[in-house]
């Protein structure tokens, strides 16, 4: 009986311990690292795994959208690879001979690359959307098509070049320095990902459209019953991370210097890590901006200390994937209704 | 009966029909509403009053008929349309965003917006005053999956009230209600009728009918039966012109004879609350014993917790003197039990799976000779299924899913008896079934109890177990509150006894 009333009348430690589980063994994980080499801990190090971590958190909020509707996005690397080519592909240096576009003599103003890297991006996000909310498929389905076309496309696109497949490099010196410059020390990532964030808790907390997505992944039919047009703001969500998967592409080519077809392999799987490692939950209807972030960052650090210790770059595989089994099964242990 | 066509009606539903494949749902049905009053609409169910109201909201569209409001014929395209000009549900089955907060739920579809962005402040003030009003002691901003189901009605109540509805259905409201919240929710209705919103009042409980209401319809098979003044009527007069025939009618003769004891529990509880807790109890052999209980007592649980998918912290059963432990389905399967689940179309059909697969797909093992499964043994079995069972059905390779929820559970108590069960635990077995094919599972049931089995009946509905069983076990908030012969019960005593550790 003294269970059954602590059950009812609040959280336990045990279940605290539960909820909390994940951070207190990266916090162990991070520690573990930092006693077994010291020089992990400096601030170059922190602001390194920040600004790599900052294209793929503006990614996951797209992608969080998508599973706070119950779905998923696992196109959403492929589509980042598009918007990264046609970035830098428009944003090559005009005095490297095998450019792309040779006709382009003067640097193109930045906004331009920027609104077509969102356009590519939106349109494919929109062929996701329409799937889902008109088509009536499952997110995991219709995102696995567009993924393969959306690879087709890119490697049409890189393959289209006059010397052939070759990676897009030798970019402006302007665009790299508006990606990878530093303000005040800090890298201009880490502001552009602030802005995306910050921009982005307002939609979901103070917008109709945030509220509208909430009340549609925890219920829908009861959305649909309030007078919520479901399908009208599911495509808006989708469309919203269009925008922001074109953002990350754009900085995600400026960072990395040069496009070949495998940029954006496994983003999508990253970024829905992030998202899961921050609380966003599989079931829908569960999540914040903050923890999106903080699960990025926490994934980044792992990628970044398993680097940093020198572990073997497979068996960096095996422990990420652990980490995502082990982040969903305490997910979903949350929302288990025992009987 | 009196003329009451001279006055002034809020809502006029006349002649209204609505055909589905097989069944003639609504057949001349009538609903005539006076402002500022409360008017109760009763039947049996599957007389028709939850499809008449899903014309109403345009959730159906009927086949003939008219609806009018304040004088205007009216057709709405469905519920957000139908709230938006001042006709509001609050349906018996809460459809909230659970995880969202009080106030968002009220206000989804239409937050209140400043320069484009939502204002909680006034989303807050704006619950707050239809909260105080009502004197509804809920905080806006909680989460609503924490509230209890009656809160969790209160706040839809709120919601309907906050649309400035001039027209308010309420769908069973005070099925899942103590007698205190009872009274809270007729002080809110009062006051409602005084602001002269006209209400429909869907109801089984005969008492609170009188209490509450001015007008009564009766419906009875999808007809309009009588409208009548609430003070002229008495229960017995309800009853009469819901059923059109006397009661005894309703249920086949039961020939069972209870002999010695089959299963005996002592002092059974569930593990993870809510559960059953120390519940003790003995079936005989050829007893069809019934479990009555309000919504939330946990009657569902207490048969989860015989059969094993639900875990128990304690306590003992026994089979013909020997202790059984179910600790999964395949164990209490195996120890002779079977469960028919209450949710039908969630957790009792394959929809898209023949008759064929749907029979004998919880006795499996059953036809395989060790490498594939036999055929010839499966449509046997089909057959004696279909044939015992009396389903009526064009083909074994029939969807079930195509076939009449009194079809199905049909098929569903055949596919059980293949396991060879002894004790049958069925859960609301005739929920969602009309009225002849309901007469058909109580002969089925009690066919069972002929045949020596012990059958453990739960249901909502106290006629039907008055009508079918020998004893009934009645459930308070988990616990035990008493065992009743049925023949010498009444609804009241199980009404009280119901309400006793609420």
């Amino acid at each position: 009986m003294e269970k059954v009333e602590r059950m009812a009348n609040g959280k336990s430690w045990k279940e605290l311990l539960l909820d909390y589980a994940l951070y207190i063994i990266l916090i162990i994980m991070i520690i573990g690292v930092i006693v077994a080499d010291r020089s992990f801990l400096s601030m170059n190090n922190f602001l390194t795994i920040l600004a790599q971590a900052s294209t793929r958190a503006i990614l996951a909020l797209g992608v969080a959208g998508m599973i706070v509707l119950a779905g998923t996005d696992l196109s959403a690397g492929r589509i980042l690879g598009c918007g990264a080519a046609v970035s830098a592909s428009l944003l090559q240096s005009v005095t490297y001979s095998s450019r792309m576009y040779p006709g382009i003599t003067e640097p193109l103003p930045m906004i331009v690359p920027l609104l077509l890297s969102i356009i590519v991006c939106v349109a494919f996000c929109l062929l996701n959307g329409f799937g889902v909310a008109k088509l009536h498929m499952h997110a995991f389905i219709i995102s696995l098509g567009t993924q393969l076309i959306a690879y087709g496309v890119l490697c049409l696109y890189i393959d289209s070049q006059k010397g052939g497949a070759q990676p897009l490099a030798s970019l402006d010196a302007g665009y790299i320095q508006l990606v990878n410059g530093r303000l005040l020390g800090i890298p201009h990532l880490v502001y552009f990902m602030i802005i995306c964030a910050v921009i982005m808790w307002f939609i979901w907390n103070k917008t109709t459209l945030g509220k509208n997505m909430f009340a549609i992944g925890g219920n829908p039919e009861a959305a649909a019953v309030s007078g919520v047009n479901v399908a009208k703001n599911i495509m808006l969500i989708y469309l919203l991370a269009g925008v922001l998967y074109g953002i990350a592409a754009f900085l995600e080519a400026g960072r990395i210097q040069s496009v070949t077809t495998a940029t954006g392999t496994n983003y999508d799987l990253d970024a829905i890590s992030g998202c899961v490692i921050g609380g966003v939950s599989f079931s829908g209807g569960v999540g914040t901006i903050p923890g999106i972030l903080i699960g990025v960052i926490i994934l980044q650090v792992i990628n970044y200390s398993l680097y940093y210790l020198g572990v073997n770059a497979y068996l960096q595989y095996v422990i990420k994937g652990l980490i995502i089994i082990l982040a969903v099964a305490i997910d979903v242990r949350k929302y288990i209704a025992k009987k | 009966m009196k003329a009451v066509s001279e006055e002034n009606y809020v809502l006029e539903m006349t002649d209204i029909e609505k055909q589905f494949p097989g069944v003639k749902a609504l057949d001349h049905a009538m609903l005539k509403l006076r402002p500022g009053t409360v008017h109760a609409l009763m039947g049996e169910n599957g007389a028709g009053k939850s499809t008449l109201m899903k014309c109403l909201f345009g959730i159906y569209k009927q086949d003939g008929g008219r609806i009018v409001i304040d004088g205007q014929e009216t057709s709405f395209s469905g519920p957000k349309n139908a709230l938006d000009n001042g006709v509001a549900m609050v349906h018996q089955e809460l459809n909230q965003v659970l995880k969202r907060s009080v106030m968002e739920n009220i206000w989804l579809g239409r937050f209140p917006k400043h320069y484009g962005l939502i204002s909680h402040k006034e989303m807050y003030q704006e619950t707050q005053k239809v909260f105080e009003e009502l004197e509804i002691p809920v905080n806006p901003r909680t989460i609503i999956g924490k509230l209890s189901v009656s809160q969790r009605q209160m706040v839809e109540i709120a919601k309907a009230v906050s649309y400035n509805a001039k027209i308010l259905v309420l769908d069973e409201p005070t099925s899942s209600l103590t007698q205190e919240e009872v009274e809270h929710l007729f002080r809110i209705i009062n006051k409602l009728r005084d602001k002269g919103v006209a209400m429909v009042y869907i109801s089984h409980k005969m008492e609170e009918i009188l209490r509450i209401s001015d007008d009564v319809t009766i419906m009875r098979d999808g007809k309009w039966i009588a409208t009548e003044r609430a003070e002229g009527l008495t229960t017995d007069k309800i009853i009469k012109l819901m059923v059109g025939r006397d009661l005894t009618e309703r249920f086949p003769p039961k020939n069972n004879n209870p002999s010695e004891v089959l299963l005996d529990v002592k002092n059974l509880t569930g593990k993870y609350m809510p559960s059953c807790i120390d519940v003790s109890f003995q079936l005989r052999k050829g007893e069809i014993l019934g479990v009555a209980g309000l919504v939330g007592s946990r009657r569902t649980e207490l048969l989860e917790t015989i059969f094993g998918i639900a875990h128990h912290e304690s306590g003992e059963m026994y089979m013909h003197g020997k202790q059984v432990v179910n600790k999964d389905a395949k164990t209490a399967i195996k120890n002779g039990f079977a469960l028919l689940t209450e949710e039908r179309r969630a957790t009792g059909i394959f929809g898209g799976m023949s008759i064929r697969f749907n029979s004998v797909i919880a006795n499996i093992k059953n036809y395989s000779n060790g490498f594939w499964l036999s055929n010839g043994k499966m449509k046997d079995d089909t057959k004696w299924v279909i044939d015992s069972m009396r389903v009526k059905t064009p083909s074994q390779k029939t969807h079930i899913r195509s076939l009449s929820g009194g079809n199905q559970q049909k098929v569903i108590l055949g596919r059980w008896l293949l396991t060879k069960p002894e004790v049958l635990l069925l859960d609301e077995p005739t929920r969602g079934i009309d009225v002849g094919a309901k007469y058909e599972i109580y002969q089925l049931i009690i066919d069972l109890a002929h045949e020596d089995k012990g059958v453990i009946v739960v249901s909502s509905e106290m006629p039907e177990l008055l009508g079918i069983c020998d004893r009934i076990l009645v459930m308070s908030n988990g616990h035990l509150a008493g065992i009743v012969d049925a023949k010498q019960t009444s609804q009241e005593e199980i009404m009280r006894l119901a309400a006793k550790f609420v």
